[in-house]
C-alpha cells in the first residue's frame, strides 16, 4: 500500500513567491531549488521564531522526527541554491494552512476571512480582485 | 465594527506599527460612532507571550478586524478561535490616517 502523506500545518504562507540571485558571475543555471511551504515554516519556526524542535514539531502537527527531517531539507536546500546559484521558488508541497490566506491583487494586503466577516472584498481597500494563497 | 491598527504612538500622524504583540499603542476606529481611540499595550515589554496576551486585548476589546504586519503562531490561532479577521500589511513607513483613508474609501 503507498504512504499517505500527510498534510503539515503551516501558519502563515510565506510573502515572496521566490528568490533570485543577482550579481552571479556565471549565467543562472536551470534548475532551480523548489521550497515546500512546510519546509519554509520549519525554518521559520525553528530560526527566525527560535522555537525549539518539540514545540515547532507540535505547532506543525508532524512528529519531532518529521520535523527534524523537513528543517534539514529546508537547509540543504538553502544552501544548495546559494552555492549553486539557484533560483528558489516556493511551492505548496503537503501543507495545509491554519488558516484560509488571501491576498489583494490591488494593495497586496494578505487576510483571512472568518466565518464571522462574510466578505469577499479586500478588508483594507475593498478591491474585489482578491486571490487565495493556495491557488 | 471595531477595527484595530498598530501604531507606533498615540496619534493619527503615527506610524504604522507592524509588530503585533509589541505594537506601541493600539488605535481602535468605531465605525458605528466614527470615534477614534488609542489604547498604550500594556504588555508591550513582557517576556513572552505579548502576541498571545494582545489577541486576548482583541477578544476583550470585541474587535471585528486587526490590521499590523503580521501575526505571531500563537495569537493567530487565537485570533482565529475568536472569529477575529486579520489584515496583514507590509508598508513600513505608512501613517495611520493614511491606513484609515484607505479603509474609508471602500
Ligand atoms: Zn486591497
Amino acid at each position: 500500500m503507498p504512504r499517505q502523506r500527510r498534510l503539515r500545518k503551516v501558519v502563515s504562507p510565506p510573502k515572496f513567491k521566490g528568490y533570485k540571485p543577482y550579481g552571479a558571475r556565471e549565467q543562472k543555471s536551470p534548475q532551480e531549488e523548489e521550497l515546500l511551504y512546510e519546509e519554509y515554516e520549519a525554518l521559520k519556526l525553528a530560526d527566525y521564531d527560535l522555537m525549539n524542535h518539540a514545540e515547532a514539531a507540535t505547532l506543525m502537527g508532524v512528529s519531532r522526527a518529521t520535523f527534524a527531517r523537513i528543517y534539514e531539507s529546508a537547509r540543504r536546500k538553502l544552501a544548495r541554491a546559494f552555492v549553486e546559484t539557484k533560483e528558489i521558488r516556493m511551492a505548496y508541497g503537503n501543507a495545509e494552512m491554519d488558516q484560509d490566506w488571501y491576498i489583494c491583487n490591488n494593495c497586496y494586503a494578505r487576510f483571512t476571512i472568518p466565518e464571522q466577516v462574510p466578505n469577499d472584498r479586500c478588508p483594507l481597500c475593498n478591491a474585489e480582485n482578491i486571490v487565495s494563497v493556495k491557488s | 465594527m471595531k477595527i484595530v491598527i498598530t501604531s507606533m504612538s498615540d496619534s493619527l500622524t503615527s506610524t504604522f506599527d507592524r509588530r503585533f504583540g509589541r505594537a506601541a499603542w493600539f488605535c481602535i476606529l468605531d465605525t458605528e460612532d466614527e470615534a477614534i481611540r488609542f489604547i498604550p499595550n500594556e504588555h508591550v515589554n513582557a517576556s513572552n507571550g505579548a502576541g498571545l496576551k494582545a489577541a486576548e486585548t482583541m477578544g476583550e476589546l470585541k474587535v471585528t478586524k486587526v490590521i499590523s504586519g503580521d501575526f505571531g503562531p500563537k495569537a493567530k490561532q487565537l485570533l482565529d478561535k475568536f472569529g477575529i479577521q486579520m489584515v496583514m500589511m507590509d508598508e513600513a513607513d505608512i501613517l495611520i490616517e493614511e491606513i484609515i483613508e484607505r479603509l474609508n474609501h471602500n
